[in-house]
């Protein structure tokens, strides 16, 4: 008999004990206790994460686990490497943090009856999304898919109000139409291939692109799921669902649904480029560049749409889409260190924008729950520690030097150089990007900062929050002064996935 | 002063655009712009763009690419491999393991049951939290709260409960509750036998559910409510994901770490085989019946 690698069994650890905690929260009869337990969960989630990190990192190596008595293709698959250890952790710490900053959000905006049921939301979203980081079957990622959307429909839903209402319908459509081109795309490839787990699709598809077999249902196949992915995870034409979304969901919903659940799908397209259609097929069939063109008209038009708003919610909106058209500006450079500079950016982005959320709901609680940026005027000097986590933040998102936004903008401009005939475009659009990203950060900081009379009623910030913004503040610094060892990671999982 | 009144000076407007009272995107407060935009949008809207125009539009394009869309999919399907066919990729070697090995690796004479509960149980797992999942949704939107009731529709459900005693249908109540115990046999029989024959967890339960339903329907949900509470269909809901999580969690990790499994399968054809399959199969069985039920009751009462 072996001995138990007890590493190797993080990944299915992390996923049970997430999914665990979603099905004996409706029991905990409040909000608190449910969120404390939470809060105890995601953290041990994380610190298993980091082993599994630190174990291979120092390995230099990537293992797939098998979920069951039965091997692959028979039985389902997890897979882990150095990329889904480091997306594991970083989802981890900014879940636990938005929910320590946004706690008392929730306990504002949710009936209390209903406050545990939205843990439950939140666990089972966040187990979902480590399925989709782990899984190694296209199926399986289906199911989990299925569980994401329904949660990150019931967390915008969560505050019960008519808006929130509207806006999670408009969400469940857009994202209903990416699930349904995603299944119909799968259950085309099953049909083409005869298989569900994906080394073994990719080789088929290696056979079926040598011997030119069913080549026009190939090309649906691929374009229905990279195309479906897409769509939930908000590239350009199908922003407009985050636009409703946020501004009438809780703020820690705004920061998950922003900061993790899109990534989550990003992440999927990664893996589907990498594990089943191989990145040089890929690259052939041009698909990069339909990527790279909504990647860079989602920039500029995010941005641009971002100026016009008053209301701040909706800008951030607007910015976080802008920032989806970076990350996929990235993907569609086709190449190995594009790669690598979208990677950096879902981390860089899912900091910054959970802490943006979390900052703008202390704001604007701050200032009557009134949501113009006009109205936040001077409300940095009334919560000081969310006027200091916006500004940063926002700096972060202009690319100021030191802050997380500044590496994986540089990494962006330098992946450009190995792709010629993209460089020009890439650059010029990133130059645009940033002056438009600092024509509305910077109006929204000094209106925050703007002195007012100081008498007016400050209600107090609560420690909890005070120490997530902290830490987020932190975490951003950390990102952008001791990036080499993050992307050294980011560069070695890459590699070890295709 | 007056005249800063009338007409603001251009550093008035990027101060007012830095504190978001204004907008870039309405030129006509900072140029002298001759021509009224809004005419001109309203001529615009009146002549060449109208809303009628605009529908039809969007109805020409919605039909447009729904055509091409069944028509790309019409002819990828035309150009898949032929159903059925011996030479598909689909008859590969997984398929051929579980028709030849099935019922010896997994104890349930059922292949399908055993493959959704024993070889790619993870994926049921999944499905079964979607199911719990969707349940929970259903009570956070439906559930009766301050924000989704009013006062009036609070009376109005008050007064239907006092009048909701009896009524005239009584061949309906004798027929339906002879009918409800046999539904609920027939279920638990479905289910229990899940792994010998055609059925499980998820057709045994929805037939429960039907049985749940119908005695809702027919005698009111408040004698169902005697039985079926919020609480029971929480209880029930959470205790058999549970069951199913500590099991299968404990199955995949012997799996997975080629550790000894201590659960027999069983001579396949019993009753008492496949291992693992039966008690699942109930749990996956339970959940159903409570996820439909709650559905029927939340979408017409607002309440279990």
């Amino acid at each position: 008999m072996t001995a138990i690698h007890y590493i190797q069994n993080i990944p299915f650890f992390s996923i049970f004990l997430a999914m665990f905690g979603g099905i004996v929260t409706p029991l905990f009869g409040n909000g608190k206790t449910a969120q404390k337990v939470n809060l105890i969960i995601v953290t041990l989630i994380g610190i298993l994460s980091a082993m599994l990190l630190a174990y291979l990192w120092q390995k230099q190596e990537s293992f797939t686990f098998m979920m069951g008595h039965f091997p692959a293709p028979w039985g389902n698959e997890l897979r882990a490497g150095p990329l889904e250890a480091l997306m594991a952790l970083s989802f981890c710490c900014v879940m636990a943090l938005t929910l320590i900053g946004g706690g008392r959000f929730v306990q504002n905006d949710v009936l209390p009856e209903k406050q545990n049921l939205y843990f439950v939301m939140m666990y089972l979203l966040f187990g979902s999304m480590l399925a989709l980081i782990y899984t190694n079957d296209i199926f399986t990622a289906y199911v989990f898919l299925e569980i994401n959307t329904i949660a990150s429909c019931a967390i915008i839903m969560a505050k019960g109000t008519g808006e929130s209402i509207v806006a999670t319908l408009h969400y469940l459509i857009i994202c209903l139409l990416g699930s349904g081109l995603f299944l119909i795309g799968i259950s085309l490839l099953y049909g083409i291939t005869g298989h569900l787990l994906m080394e073994n699709i990719q080789q088929a598809i290696l056979e079926l692109v040598q011997t030119g077999e069913y080549a026009f249902a190939f090309a649906v196949v691929i374009g229905m799921i990279i195309i479906g992915i897409s769509i939930k995870s908000a590239v350009f034409p199908f922003h407009f669902m985050l636009v409703s979304a946020h501004p009438a969901a809780t703020p820690a919903s705004s920061g998950i649904l922003s900061g993790l659940v899109l990534k989550s799908f990003i992440l999927l397209n990664i893996k589907m480029f990498y594990c089943v259609f191989t990145i040089d097929l890929i690259r052939s069939l041009k698909i990069t560049n339909v990527l790279f063109l909504f990647g860079l008209i989602g920039m500029v038009v995010g941005s641009v749409c971002a100026l016009k708003e008053r209301r701040i919610k909706h800008m951030l909106a607007y910015s976080s889409a802008a920032q989806i058209g970076y990350i996929y500006m990235g993907l569609g450079l086709g190449n190995h260190e594009g790669m690598v500079a979208a990677c950096f950016h879902i981390l860089a982005h899912a900091v910054t924008k959970a802490m943006l959320f979390i900052c703008t709901g202390g704001l604007m609680e701050a200032s009557q729950g009134k949501d113009s940026i006009h109205s936040l005027r001077g409300a940095g000097h009334r919560n000081l520690i969310a006027g200091i986590g916006f500004t940063i933040g926002g700096l972060s998102m202009i690319g100021i030097p030191l802050t997380a936004g500044f590496v994986s903008k540089l990494y962006f401009a330098t992946a450009t150089i190995y792709s010629p005939q993209k460089m020009v475009i890439t650059l010029l659009t990133l130059a645009v990007s940033m002056i438009l990203n600092a024509m509305y950060f910077i109006p929204s900081a000094i209106a925050i900062w703007s002195p007012v009379d100081k008498n007016a009623n400050r209600p107090k910030p609560s420690k909890a929050m005070q120490g997530a913004i902290g830490v987020f503040v932190a975490l951003n610094i950390v990102l952008g002064v001791y990036y080499d060892p993050i992307i050294d990671m980011i560069e070695m999982g890459i590699g070890l996935l295709g | 002063m007056i005249n800063e009144k009338k007409e603001k000076s251009k550093w008035r407007h990027f101060v007012d655009w830095v504190n978001g009272e204004e907008v870039i995107e309405k030129p006509e407060r900072i140029s002298f712009q001759k021509i009224n935009k809004k005419i001109l949008k309203k001529l615009f809207q009146k002549y060449i763009w109208s809303e009628r125009k605009k529908a039809a539009f969007y109805l020409i394009m919605c039909t447009f690419v729904c055509v091409v869309f069944i028509g790309i999919l019409l002819h990828t399907v035309s150009a898949l491999p032929y159903f059925g066919s011996s030479t598909n990729p689909a008859s590969n070697e997984v398929v051929q393991r579980y028709i030849e090995s099935g019922v010896k690796e997994t104890g349930a004479t059922n292949i399908v049951t055993g493959m959704i509960l024993e070889y790619r149980a993870f994926d049921t797992f999944g499905e079964a939290n979607v199911l719990f999942l969707a349940a929970i949704c259903v009570v956070m939107l439906l559930k009766k709260d301050k924000y989704n009731t009013t006062e009036k529709q609070k009376a109005e459900q008050e007064e239907e409960k006092a009048f909701d005693t009896e009524d005239e249908n009584i061949i309906l109540k004798r027929v339906a509750n002879v009918l409800t115990p046999l539904l609920f046999l027939f279920g638990i029989y479905v289910v229990l036998n899940g792994h010998i024959s055609p059925g499980g967890g998820f057709s045994g339960g929805a037939i429960m559910g039907a049985g749940l339903i119908l005695y809702a329907c027919v005698n009111g949900q408040q004698k169902a409510q005697r039985f079926f509470t919020y609480k029971t269909f929480l209880y029930m809901n959470v205790i058999s994901l549970l069951t199913y999580c500590l099991l299968k969690g404990y199955s995949f990790f012997t799996g997975a770490n080629h550790l000894p499994d201590i659960i027999p399968k069983g001579v396949p054809g019993e009753l008492l085989s496949g291992g693992l399959i039966l008690p699942l199969n109930i749990c996956v069985g339970i959940i159903v019946m409570c996820t439909i039920y709650g559905f029927y009751a939340l979408f017409t009462k607002g309440d279990i």
